[in-house]
């Protein structure tokens, strides 16, 4: 089924994870919802109440467990109801992306939109834009590349018993 | 010979800079009261005590080893297993074993471009025919052999678990004292704590009441880059200190020497991914709407991941840098 399929760490569908501001992106995506738009439904929603309080570390996170991409919307300039809010969101992101790129994390999994309430159009254009990108660039997928790097050295916890094992001298 | 009335305490060092040997040479006066309280029976850069002296000993009749350095050799994961085996406490002690430490940094670049950048490619390298260490070498009928190098650098606690961290490049005298009297006296805090105080490196400086509540900076600036005003909050000079997101313990030495903190404490038990939040902290504190001034402030920290997470690397979410070669297939 799609919805499984969808969103399974080890599937190949990639998993958008998305931060939409709730006075004016999430209610976009309302509205997108109700007019029955079509965008791919690889994204996950998380609602908050300002694209400035979208914490990077909220974002490295989600990466962390498993997000090939992140999206972030807010409120157009100006129109933030925190009034500046957005503008931390965009200078943060900055610093982000840099830090994102040294770490070998490609610019276009990380993207900041700002979607007014009534731009239920511009939702599904940028969630179908993003999920084609992050397409191309394959799955990210940290928790099995993690399960990679460990695989050259033994396991956390366990040589205790594996090692006084191995040292026993009837060969236990 | 060990003496059985006292508890027996090992130091072993992984991949470190020996500094950490240095905090407990350090503790000058202060390491007889030690030495007069335990029993030292293995300490490789100070005394003639050999793996299979430790390897002798019964499991978990070693009070409390404490080990510096980050891991990145096979050899090293094999004594970090050993000694977690044979010690009751396993102390991961300084910046490198809490968090990966300077060495950490290299988890931006994987086994291959280290072994080419240290032994072809460097300036000061002579090595026509392109010679690399081997994990097995056969000459004239002799074997010889080294540690394998790992793709990775790790944490201690990547490897082992860990009872406690003394935090710092390197821990100062005082932390260490502080820690073999918990440890002597059992006035220990729960499992896996830092023994350090949970609060940020601010509240120790002596320049904090100059420190502003909100930040407007036009720019960073690095040390050598202004002349420093030592009354006044690095931070609001325009210093990248990272004194908020840092955890408290070294009484501020750093801001003391006119010097921004650099983070060797590590983050505060609050903190999820140091360089994230310092990315949060740097974000809020200058003054830039259009994407040009952004760009323009941003400019002047050439180095975030450096810089962010300078002592912290293989800590963090996201570990090392993501290659596109399949590194578990590049480990075989
Ligand atoms: S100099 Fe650094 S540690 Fe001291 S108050 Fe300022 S930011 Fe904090
Ligand atoms: S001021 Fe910062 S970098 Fe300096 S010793 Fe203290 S924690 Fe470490
Ligand atoms: S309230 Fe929408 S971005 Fe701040």
């Amino acid at each position: 089924m799609e919805e499984q399929r969808v969103g399974t760490v080890n599937g190949q569908e990639p998993t958008i994870v998305a931060f939409f501001c709730t006075w004016c992106t999430y209610t976009a995506a309302d509205l997108a919802g109700t007019s029955r738009m079509k965008y791919p439904p690889n994204v996950r929603i998380i609602r908050v109440m300002c694209s400035g309080r979208v914490d990077p570390q909220f974002v490295v996170e989600a990466f962390a467990q498993g997000a090939d991409g992140v999206l972030i919307g807010g409120c157009h300039p100006g129109d933030c109801h925190y009034v500046e809010g957005n503008y931390k969101a965009l200078r943060r992101i900055a610093l982000l992306k840099r830090v994102l790129r040294t770490m070998g994390i490609e610019d276009e999994r990380l993207r900041l939109e700002w979607i007014s309430a009534s731009e239920g159009d511009k939702v599904a254009r940028v969630i179908s834009e993003m999920v084609g990108a992050v397409r191309r660039l394959g799955r990210l997928d940290l928790p099995a590349k993690r399960r990679g790097w460990d695989a050259e050295v033994l396991p956390h916890g366990g040589p205790t018993e594996a090692l006084a094992a191995a040292a026993a001298p009837d060969g236990r | 010979m060990s003496n059985p009335t006292k508890p027996q305490v090992a130091f072993y060092w992984c991949a470190s800079c020996g500094g950490c040997e240095e905090a407990v040479v350090d503790l000058a006066d202060g390491v007889l009261a030690v030495v007069d309280a335990v029993d030292i029976v293995f300490w490789p850069v100070a005394l003639d005590f050999k793996r299979s002296d430790v390897e002798a000993r019964p499991d978990g009749s070693i009070a409390v080893a404490f080990v510096n350095g980050a891991i990145r050799t096979s050899e090293q994961e094999e004594m970090a297993h050993m000694l977690r085996r044979k010690a009751q406490f396993l102390i991961a002690f300084g910046a490198c074993s809490h968090l990966g430490g300077i060495p950490g940094l290299a988890n931006l670049w994987d086994r291959e471009s280290v072994l080419r950048g240290s032994y072809s490619e460097a300036p000061s390298v002579v090595n026509p025919e392109g010679t690399l260490p081997q994990e097995s070498w056969q000459e004239d009928g002799r074997r010889v052999t080294l540690p394998a190098f790992r793709d990775t650098v790790r944490t201690l606690d990547q490897v082992v678990e860990v009872d406690y961290y003394i935090p710092g490049c390197p821990p100062t005298p005082k932390l260490l004292m502080d820690a073999v009297q918990a440890i002597l006296s059992g006035a220990l805090p729960p499992r896996g704590s830092v023994l350090a105080p949970d609060i940020a490196l601010c509240d120790q400086c002596h320049l904090k009441a100059t420190k502003p509540d909100r930040l407007l900076l036009a720019s960073f600036k690095r040390p050598h880059q202004v002349l420093i005003d030592p009354e006044t909050c690095l931070l609001s000079q325009g210093l990248l200190c990272l004194g908020p997101a840092t955890r408290a313990g070294c009484e501020a030495l750093c801001p003391h020497g006119n010097m921004p903190c650099t983070g060797c404490f590590g983050p505060t038990s609050r903190v999820h991914d140091v360089g994230a939040k310092l990315v949060s902290a740097v974000g809020s504190a200058f003054d830039a709407s259009s994407p040009d001034a952004i760009e323009a402030v941003l400019s002047t920290i050439p180095d975030p991941v450096g810089t962010f997470y300078r002592y912290s690397l293989p800590a963090s979410r996201l570990r090392r840098k993501v290659s596109q070669a399949a590194p578990a297939e590049a480990a075989q």
